[in-house]
């Protein structure tokens, strides 16, 4: 048995009661939603928070709702949820694609879309979605709510701009019509976090050509969509040549490390060709969404 | 309990395929388990019980300069804090390993690998003990570490064994088995020589329970009872004798239900012994569990052979001959589990299942900066790197031959009329028909049809590979004359008495770790005394309890306890006549046996049952001459030889030419391991082993950096595979019974582990033969995969 260095609990009744447990706690008081990635480092003691305040009963933050020309999903929304949702498998295939890959059974029970961008960890996948996606991020704190894009959210590696008495309440997904979206990921065993992964999504035009797209990698050391990629696919009818350049594009774009997950030569390759696979994908689903909104 | 049919018989396995004593029963344990009512080191509470925690070496080598305990004392739950220099006092601080080295139970003088135990903290909870060892200041003067096993000979590495008097270097043994000029001579003359250098890493056996102990010293009678995490709970009752001065007859070593052992669970680990010092000095009953990455980073690992192969033929097929020179990185202390005599374990069976006109070995072991141990993870004392070996190198002769690497190994079996077969390293393999078990792999497989498919793919550019292995193991150590550890004998006893009902006990030496043993052995009771294996209690675990024997390894317990019970049972059987011809008023001889019951010759209405007679011997009937009133007997099982377990295994592997990704797509096991006593035992036992060797294959590997970090302290870093790596597996069978064994069986336990990491290998090799690949290490991890595609192969270290 791991054993966390000692720390107190409390449970949050809602929102409100949760900012103001992290206003009277202070500085070395956490939030724990699923507490994936939470626990693990408590009991590893790289996390050693002194008040622990449980938002598991804030049910509030458990939801998933097509408002509009948004996607809403609640902060505390599991990984299994996503995962089911027949509105997310047909709006955002990526959100599948990826919660498919993200650990096992277990943990995506438990798991939250709030803690997972909120943990920014590098190889975390939701964070490229969200990106791939435009989504944004409501926060609210002592002061209010703000939205922030994924840009202005994510800062980097464990960094976000959530502050320390801040939740992220909600995530919000903009719905394109014509769209269609992939994520693949390498993984060395089931449930391991990505060697690396890539995301897309392309918004094809009433004649077939590309009016937008997204590129996003994961676990290789770039935190924003590879913007290089737009200039030469927008107004394209998609091509494999488009997708070649594209995924060429991507693995220059990438910073990777290397680790026990492989050399840096082997990520930039991943970069390029799960790029190409995503590209391919996401264009045959947004053409089979056009065809089905022509039907 | 229910009682399963038997699956149709096997066309294959010919007129030995009936199992033993009521065959596919379910496990007599799983209702326990199954219902978590299983009783493992964690759930043990004793009154007043205190918890330890051990504090760990941050580096991998430095000089201890000063420990300062004052503020650890100081908390108000903390008991005690016990460090080296305490040890020394008591003549404690080292402790003898089971290879004739020594091992420090705390370090006194030197840190010699990354999580090396520094000091022992007993405190009221284990909470409590946990955030003590944060308390305790240690000052180290950090050295240079020796990481890498190829770097530990050259002159001028730091010399980590400096506590050995006269130690100036890193060198350890060195072994060799076979004739070298012999095989020196057939490779000068022979068509074709291919070299290759084969890297099996370190892995970890990885139980789910992790190592434990719960230590009671009664300072009173100065009884001491230790709960451990053990498969071998006589020879550790020996050896705490030893090491503790406390007389054998007042330990009771208690080995409860284990969580999976894999050689993880042979050792005695330095927490054991701190959990009893711990208990002496407290004057209460002490807990000490460790965590998973303790037990990753501190205990017996397995492997970690660097393995110079060559093999010799005619440029037709016929495999001529096997050398191999072996660098094994032993760690900071020589702690392998294996017979004294054999420093390399059972490595000599490198000559596998081929009838070679010579074959030599030599092995040097170094000392590195690297946690001790070895010979763990269900490898049958070095059987695994053997056959991984052997098995390789003939895949990497047929693609040099451009055979087909089934038809290469069919051409050079030893064939059936040679056995008893001598090797030229020294083993006497008892039995064997290889050549129909090879057959009903490749037919269970539809071999033909997946290289068809295989060419097809090849033309589109997609890369699937079929892998072959066929394996000989040597298992259930074994003859006295030949082996001991620490000088006890490879021997087992074995108990079994016969209630006044006709209900029975029987009694091991071997401990089960997950293997079945309280179904298995009731079976082969059963089978002998015609009792159900119902009504056959099976004890084990508790030295108090049972009868001396070395414990649970190296797939042991069948060859040798299971000869134990069975000849014990026919002991029982023997006296059962006695008593029953008393009872009939008859002679002995008159009687004739049926299952469960003597009666006599020419009027089988006249007889006694198995109850009757046990009832009997318990009651009035007058006994003849030498037979005391019981039917309970005893026996110590000392093996003629080992047995020989055998098995042709196929992988087949779909690789992602674009990620390097391995896909196991099929695997078929034909195991023959003699005499089948519970077939679904059996091939559970496959089922593990099988996911076993997928797993070192794609993923297993603790590795070190430069500076010696272990880089493998967890299970986010260290993989172990899940159900969703593995295919569903396709199991067939053959029995060619162990002549020597009296039912003819041979043991299964580590078949699969030892045989089927080279199968998914030479799979995934055979995949990337477009790209010219001959040889990969393990793991075939992507990126590795991956580099082998750019034609840049590396060693894992
Ligand atoms: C074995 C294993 C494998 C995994 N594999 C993957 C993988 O492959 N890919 C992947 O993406 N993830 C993976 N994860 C992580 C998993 O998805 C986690 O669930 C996720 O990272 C964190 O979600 P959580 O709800 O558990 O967060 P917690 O652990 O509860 O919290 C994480 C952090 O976020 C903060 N936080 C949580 N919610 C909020 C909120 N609403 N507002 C502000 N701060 C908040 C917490 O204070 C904490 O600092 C894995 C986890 C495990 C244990």
């Amino acid at each position: 048995m791991q054993i966390p260095a000692p720390f107190d609990y409390v449970r949050a009744s809602s929102v409100d009661n949760a900012l103001a447990l992290l206003d009277r706690h202070g500085a070395e008081s956490r939030v724990v939603a699923g507490g994936h990635s939470l626990l693990p480092m408590m009991k590893l003691r790289l996390a050693r928070p002194d008040w622990l305040i449980d938002i598991n009963d804030l049910f509030e933050l458990d939801y998933l709702l097509v408002d509009g020309p948004v996607m809403r999903i609640g902060a505390m929304t599991r990984h299994t949820t996503l995962l089911e949702s027949d509105d997310v498998r047909r709006l955002f295939p990526i959100i599948c694609d990826a919660e498919r890959v993200i650990a096992d059974p277990i943990v995506r029970n438990r798991g939250t879309i709030g803690g997972s961008l909120c943990q920014a960890d590098p190889a975390e996948d939701l964070s490229t979605v969200c990106h791939v996606l435009e989504a944004v991020a409501v926060v609210r704190g002592p002061a209010g709510e703000r939205m922030l894009s994924m840009a202005e959210f994510h800062r980097g590696p464990y960094e976000t701009a959530v502050a320390q008495n801040e939740l992220l309440i909600e995530v919000r997904v903009p719905i394109r019509a014509g769209s269609g979206s992939a994520y693949e990921k390498v993984e060395r065993r089931v449930g391991d976090w990505a060697v690396a992964a890539a995301g897309a999504s392309v918004t094809l035009a009433g004649d077939g050509t590309i009016s937008q797209v997204a590129v996003g990698l994961t676990a290789v050391g770039l935190d924003h969509n590879v913007t290089e990629v737009e200039a030469i696919l927008v107004g394209q009818a998609p091509a494999e040549t488009l997708f070649i350049e594209a995924g060429r594009l991507a693995s220059l774009a990438c910073d990777p490390l290397a680790d026990q997950r492989g050399p840096i030569d082997y990520k930039r390759h991943l970069a390029d060709e799960l790029t190409r696979r995503v590209l391919r994908v996401s264009c045959s689903r947004a053409a089979a969404s056009v065809s089905d909104i022509t039907i | 309990m229910t009682i399963l049919e038997d699956r149709p018989s096997n066309p294959a396995a010919g007129d030995h395929d009936r199992p033993i004593g009521h065959g596919r029963m379910q496990r007599k344990e799983d209702p326990r388990f199954v219902r978590g009512k299983g009783h493992y080191i964690d759930d043990i509470v004793l009154p007043g019980m205190l918890h330890g925690a051990i504090l760990r070496a941050p580096v991998a080598h430095a000089r201890l300069v000063s420990i300062d305990t004052t503020e650890a004392l100081a908390h108000p739950k903390v008991l005690a804090v016990i460090t080296g220099s305490d040890l020394q006092a008591l003549g404690l601080a080292w402790a003898p390993t089971l290879s004739m080295d020594v091992q420090a139970v705390l370090v006194t003088d030197k840190v010699r690998f990354q999580g090396q135990e520094v000091a022992f903290v007993v405190a009221e909870d284990r909470y409590a003990a946990r955030d003590a060892l944060e308390l305790i200041e240690v000052e180290y003067d950090v050295l240079p570490p020796v990481v890498d096993a190829r770097k530990a000979m050259d002159p001028g590495a730091p010399v980590i064994r400096d506590d050995l008097e006269g130690r100036t270097d890193n060198h350890i043994f060195d072994w060799e088995a076979g004739n070298k000029a012999e095989t020196d001579a057939v490779f000068a003359s022979a068509d074709v020589v291919v070299k290759q250098e084969i890297v099996y890493p370190r892995v970890h056996p990885a139980p789910m329970e992790t190592c434990g102990a719960v230590a009671d010293f009664d300072p009173i009678d100065g009884r001491l009872t230790l709960y451990e995490t053990t498969q071998a709970p006589h020879a550790h009752r020996t050896l705490f004798a030893m090491v503790s001065g406390i007389p054998e007859h007042k330990i009771r070593v208690v080995s409860p239900d284990i969580g999976g052992g894999f050689g993880n669970k042979v050792g005695i680990y330095p927490g054991y012994i701190l959990a009893v010092v711990g208990s002496i000095v407290t004057g209460k009953p002490v807990k000490w569990v460790e965590d998973r990455s303790e037990n990753l980073m501190s205990t017996s690992f397995a492997r970690d052979y660097i393995m110079q192969g060559e093999i010799a033929a005619t440029k037709d097929g016929k495999i001529l001959a096997l050398r191999t020179n072996v660098l094994a990185d032993h760690g900071a202390f020589n702690a392998t589990a294996q017979p004294t005599k054999y420093p390399a374990g059972f490595f000599h069976i490198f000559t596998g299942s081929y009838d070679l006109a010579a074959a030599h070995c030599t092995v040097t072991g170094v000392y590195t900066n690297k946690a001790p141990g070895g010979v763990a993870y269900a490898c049958s004392f070095r059987v695994t790197e053997a056959v991984y070996l052997v098995e390789r190198m003939v895949d990497i002769l047929a693609r040099k031959l451009d055979m087909d690497p089934a038809e290469l190994r069919l051409r050079n079996f030893i064939k059936k009329e040679q056995f008893p077969y001598a090797n030229k390293t020294g083993w006497e393999y008892d039995s064997g028909d290889y050549e129909p078990t090879m057959r009903l792999s490749m037919k269970m497989a539809g071999y033909d049809e997946l290289r068809r498919e295989q060419k097809e793919k090849r033309e589109r550019g997609e890369l699937m590979g079929i892998g072959i292995s066929f394996f000989t193991e040597t298992v259930g150590a074994g003859p006295r004359k030949d082996m001991d550890i620490l000088g006890l004998g490879m021997a087992d006893g074995a108990e079994l008495r016969i209630h006044p009902t006709g209900k029975a006990v029987v009694r091991i030496s071997v401990q089960s770790q997950g293997q079945g043993h309280e179904t298995t052995f009731a079976q082969i009771v059963a089978e002998e005394i015609g009792i159900p294996p119902e009504d056959i209690d099976v004890v084990h675990g508790d030295t108090d309890q049972t009868p001396f024997g070395l414990g649970t390894y190296g797939s042991r317990s069948t060859p040798v306890s299971g000869a134990a019970v069975a000849l014990v049972a026919r002991k029982v059987r023997e006296k059962a006549r006695f008593i029953a011809a008393a009872m009939l008023e008859t002679r002995p001889e008159d009687l004739e046996w049926e299952k469960g019951r003597w009666f006599v010759k020419g009027d089988p209405s006249v007889g006694k049952t198995m109850a009757e007679i046990a009832m009997g011997a318990h009651g009035t009937v007058a006994l003849p001459e030498g037979i005391d009133g019981n039917l309970d007997a005893e026996v110590t099982y000392d093996p003629p030889n080992l047995t020989f377990p055998f098995g042709a295994y196929i992988c087949v592997v779909d690789v992602d030419p674009g990620t390097g990704h391995v896909k196991v797509r099929r695997f078929i096991a034909v195991d023959d391991c003699g005499t089948r006593i519970n077939p679904m035992i059996i091939e559970g036992q496959i089922h593990g082993g099988l996911t076993d060797g997928v797993g070192m294959a794609l993923m297993e590997i603790i590795e070190f950096d430069a500076e010696g970090n272990c880089l493998g302290g967890s299970f986010m870093d260290y993989l172990i595979p899940t159900a969703m790596e593995v295919p569903d597996w396709e199991t067939g069978f053959t029995v060619t019974p162990s002549p020597h064994h009296p039912i003819g069986a041979k043991g299964v336990g580590e078949s699969a582990t030892v045989g089927s990491p080279p199968a998914v290998v030479n799979a995934v090799v055979d995949a990337l033969a477009p790209f010219g690949v001959v040889h990969m290490d393990m793991p075939c991890t992507p990126a590795r995969v991956w580099e082998a595609m750019q034609g840049r192969t590396r060693p894992p270290v």
